[in-house]
């Protein structure tokens, strides 16, 4: 097995490992944690797949700023750990949540079954010139030459996700909802 | 070699799970959580196939992706606070006005 | 003389103009100004009419004027014109109308003048659209044209008889003559459109054209059929058997309504129906006897019915339906001239009557029970002198307009061959005499009755003297005022004069009426001879020696059964009171069923309103109407309130609930296109 196969099982093996745990494990915090594992992992995936720069900005934002922001919240709400299964509250209906888990299960089967039908795109092995790809040059002239409107209007939602934010948390302070 | 099929059908292990995530856990922020391995599990499909392909495009998407992401986080845990301070639950089954 | 006119069109605008005005200003126009503005627009249509018809009267009589004014319809082959046109039956038809609405529109103006202003005006636009319709019914060069004339006049007839429509009898009275006449309408339509079908036309000189070498209907085909069809409707609009129950009803209106559209215009428009249509009755010998069976047989049942009425107006209806009879009598046999002859005198007498009745209620306060009048010969005389010339002219005593007519008629029944008919009429003749001077000498002579209490089967008094005058008490006992005493006048001349234009040959004169409108009965081709089959048969030609003298025997007889009524009547009810209460009670159960007219309106009721009544209120309202189209209707509501309730499940609140909903449409949809 070659060295770049090994470590494509070894990264893949923890993303899932901590996604799973992710969603399986009942500690808020823990999950918070575990997935930013799951994100270390893929980021050296992207690593693998000559996308240095991605991998940086996924642990930059992702887990550095994101996950963190998250965690201030659990920590602000001061979330306690999810009760047992068997401790139903509210006599919320139960099918909604199995029917999604078992949908989630099917989706994963036509994935697998669309992924067995399809011809392959090339026979897998990578492209040369791979430095070209990966260079943060290349990355930076595609963005702000072809993609620059999108570059533009997304600076617009990083504004309006911040003015929702602080708005949808703000105190009552006696002047109305 | 890892092929490109290996990178896949991780991805689509990693949507599956998180989609699961999204129906079984009873905390609003863990719902997130999902949510946010989902979006990681298509961030890797899009640079997958953009090393495949050979074009730097799917870096460019992966570069929005996780723009919008963080957008949508910090708006959705804005209103996971705002619906706490008024139910003072963070279960989803909690917010049940809108029944018809 | 033929060719084209524009005048025509004003003989029916002029009184429509006067409807318009007193429909939209009538409730600011004073009661003189609203009267005006009728009689003026009355009298310059009858002025027209004049100027119109001078040529037929006095020039030739032959040809006909036309005034074509657009196209109406035109659907397929289906062409309809609004056309007028006149010959010489309609110019005689406009000036009876024209002339004899005149006067009543003048008597009204006194008659009515009790009302109040509004009212006033409503009477007066009512009464001018009446005369418009009837003008554009005589005038109209086809089907449709008379059609819409003969409907106007339906719908004047109603808005008049029930003019006092607070009054239930009134409103009630008007819907049974709307009803009634409508029924009759039924089969007039279907004849006009078995006509087109069968002419490919509806005007009439077309048709007549279209019939005139064709040969009569040997046995009863579609020529025949389609006459049949139109006397349908003739008997709706004209009261005959069996549908003349409305015309006694319709007495509830005002006395000039009465005298106007139920003796001298409306009703006649079922014989000038036929008058119109000569040559295609004359192509339909079956349906001719038809005609001349029902015209007889109504008219002896209306002077039975007649002979015992109490109301002075009603008596009065009876016997326009009895002489309406002899009119279709005389269609039937094939004396159109004939019939249209006693149209014209009857006009004249019978408007004659009526006003004068008019006069008797108006002064006794509106009294109309005859056992309730008497001794009134002093106190009215000019209504008492010139009611009674009417009811000589109606009795058919000689030198008077109606022994000319009458005779005609009862000659030409003799001389068809079918002598029952003559028998029938001769002894309707009689009844006639006795019930009409009946009523002359229970109202103008003896001593005064008024003031009797009133008997069980009192019938309401005229709403002319309604509210403000209760009943017999209040009475201003004065003669007829000058503008009613002025219609009475000049229609006593008519009732008079007017016969002298058909004085038969037998007693010396030339006949002028049936000359002149024989050119109207006949088609275009057979002019040349007179006396083909399937044409109306001219009589000039047919009096010899033989005739004349048997002219002259017949002449006696009817004459003898003019007096002889005349006599009875005089024996029963001026001299020996008493012999008649006593007659009365020995024919008891004969009495009674005269006086409820044979039972005919209670036998209606019962075979064809009940029923009716019964199948709408409950099969079609209960049933069809609330039942099934509201159900539909609301059902339809319903199904959507259910149905939303039964979708509205899925609106769980859950938010995961819709998540789940949505990850099962994306797999669904992707192993669909796996799938493929």
């Amino acid at each position: 097995m070659s060295g770049e196969l090994a470590l494509f099982y070894l990264f893949g093996g923890a993303a899932v490992v901590a996604s799973l745990l992710v969603i399986g494990q009942r500690n808020p915090i823990y999950s918070v944690l575990l997935l930013i594992a799951s994100f270390g992992a893929l980021a050296g995936l992207y690593v693998l797949l000559d996308a240095p720069f991605m991998a940086v900005t996924q642990i930059i934002v992702y887990a550095g700023a994101i996950m963190v922001l998250f965690l201030f919240v659990v920590m602000l709400l001061n979330v306690p750990a999810e009760a047992p299964i068997d401790h139903v509250e509210l006599h919320e209906p139960q099918g909604a949540r199995w029917l999604g888990g078992v949908l989630a299960v099917a989706l994963l089967v036509e994935l697998g079954w669309a992924l067995w039908r399809v011809v392959g795109v090339d026979d897998g092995r990578p492209v040369a010139d791979a430095g070209q790809l990966a260079s943060v040059l290349e990355i930076g002239r595609v963005l702000f030459q072809e993609y620059a409107f999108a570059f533009e209007v997304t600076s617009i939602l990083i504004i309006v996700a911040m003015v929702g934010a602080v708005l949808l948390t703000r105190r009552d302070s006696g002047a109305g909802s | 070699m890892a092929t490109l099929d290996h990178y896949l059908l991780l991805s689509a292990v990693l949507f599956t799970i998180g989609t699961a995530g999204v129906f079984l856990r009873r905390n609003l922020i863990t719902i997130l959580l999902a949510i946010e391995i989902m979006l990681n599990a298509v961030n890797l499909t899009f640079i997958a196939y953009g090393r495949f392909l050979g074009a730097v495009d799917g870096q460019i998407i992966v570069f929005f992706v996780m723009t919008v992401a963080a957008a949508e986080a910090a708006v959705g845990l804005a209103i996971v606070i705002a619906m706490f301070r008024h139910r003072g639950s963070l279960n989803p089954e909690a917010f049940r006005t809108l029944k018809g | 003389m033929t060719g084209d006119s524009s005048m025509l069109l004003w003989i029916p605008l002029l009184p429509f103009l006067g409807f318009l005005v007193n429909a939209a200003l009538g409730r600011r126009l004073s009661r003189g100004a609203s009267g005006g503005v009728a009689c003026t627009a009355i009298l310059a249509s009858f002025a027209v009419s004049a100027t119109v018809s001078w040529p037929f009267l006095f020039g030739a009589p032959a040809g006909a004027v036309d005034q074509r004014l657009y196209t109406w319809i035109q659907v397929g082959d289906f062409v309809a014109t609004f056309a007028l046109r006149v010959d010489a039956l309609t110019a005689l038809m406009i000036l009876i109308v024209t002339g004899i609405g005149s006067l009543i529109h003048i008597y009204s103006t006194a008659y009515m003048h009790e009302e109040r202003e509004s009212e006033y005006a409503r009477y007066f636009s009512y009464l001018n659209l009446f005369a418009a319709f009837m003008l554009l019914l005589v005038l109209g060069a086809n089907f449709l044209m008379m059609f819409v004339g003969w409907e106007g006049v339906g719908l004047c007839s109603y808005l008049l008889i029930g003019f006092w429509y607070t009054k239930p009898a009134a409103s009630n009275a008007g819907k049974k003559a709307f009803i009634v006449n409508r029924i009759g309408d039924v089969g007039f339509i279907l004849g006009v459109l078995l006509a087109f079908r069968h002419f490919g036309t509806i005007d009439f000189q077309e048709i007549a054209a279209a019939l005139g070498p064709v040969a009569p209907d040997s046995q009863f085909g579609v020529v025949s059929l389609i006459a049949l069809l139109l006397f349908v409707g003739a008997t709706g609009k004209s009261a005959q058997i069996p549908l003349y129950v409305w015309l006694p009803d319709a007495m509830e209106g005002p006395t000039p309504v009465s005298a106007l559209i139920h003796a001298a215009t409306m009703v006649t428009a079922g014989v000038y129906l036929i008058g119109r249509n000569a040559v295609l009755f004359s192509h339909a010998p079956d349906v001719l006897v038809i005609v001349a069976l029902v015209g007889t047989a109504t008219a002896l049942m209306a002077g039975t019915i007649g002979l015992v009425q109490h109301d002075i107006k009603r008596v009065l209806a009876y016997s326009t339906v009895s002489q309406l009879g002899y009119m279709f009598l005389a269609m039937g046999v094939g004396a159109f001239g004939a019939g249209i002859f006693h149209l014209y005198t009857h006009a004249f007498f019978k408007a004659l009557l009526f006003l004068g009745s008019g006069a008797v209620i108006h002064a006794l306060g509106g009294e109309q029970d005859m056992r309730r009048m008497g001794g009134l010969k002093h106190a009215l005389p000019v209504t008492y002198w010139t009611f009674l010339v009417g009811a000589l002219a109606i009795a058919g005593v000689p030198l008077l307009s109606g022994f000319f007519s009458k005779d005609e008629i009862l000659f030409r029944a003799f001389q068809s061959g079918h002598t029952w008919l003559w028998t029938v009429g001769v002894l309707t003749s009689l009844l006639t005499a006795t019930y009409m001077f009946r009523v002359v000498f229970l109202t103008f002579h003896g001593t005064s009755r008024a003031g009797t209490p009133a008997a069980p089967d009192v019938l309401v008094a005229d709403g002319a003297h309604g509210p403000s005058h209760a009943g017999a008490g209040h009475a201003h006992l004065h003669d007829a005022p000058p503008a009613m005493a002025l219609a009475l006048l000049v229609l006593a001349v008519g009732s008079v004069a007017a016969g002298y234009v058909g004085v038969p040959h037998a007693l010396g004169g030339d006949n002028r009426i049936e000359a002149y409108l024989a050119p109207a009965f006949g088609a275009g081709s057979s002019e040349a001879d007179g006396v083909e089959a399937g044409t109306p048969e001219t009589p000039g030609e047919a009096a010899d020696e033989h005739g004349a003298t048997l002219e002259l025997g017949l002449m006696g007889v009817s004459v003898l059964a003019a007096l002889g009524g005349i006599g009875l009547a005089a024996f029963f009810f001026l001299t020996r009171r008493e012999a008649a209460a006593r007659a009365a009670a020995r024919f008891a159960g004969l009495h009674r069923i005269l006086l409820n007219k044979y039972y005919v309106d209670e036998l209606y009721d019962t075979a064809v309103v009940t029923p009716l009544v019964a199948v709408s209120r409950h099969a079609l309202w209960r049933g069809v109407d609330a039942g099934f189209i509201d159900g539909s209707v609301n059902g339809v509501g319903t199904i959507v309130r259910q149905g939303a309730a039964a979708l509205r499940q899925v609106q769980t609140g859950s938010v995961r609930a819709y998540a789940a909903g949505l990850l099962l449409g994306a797999v669904m949809i992707l192993g669909y296109y796996l799938w493929r």
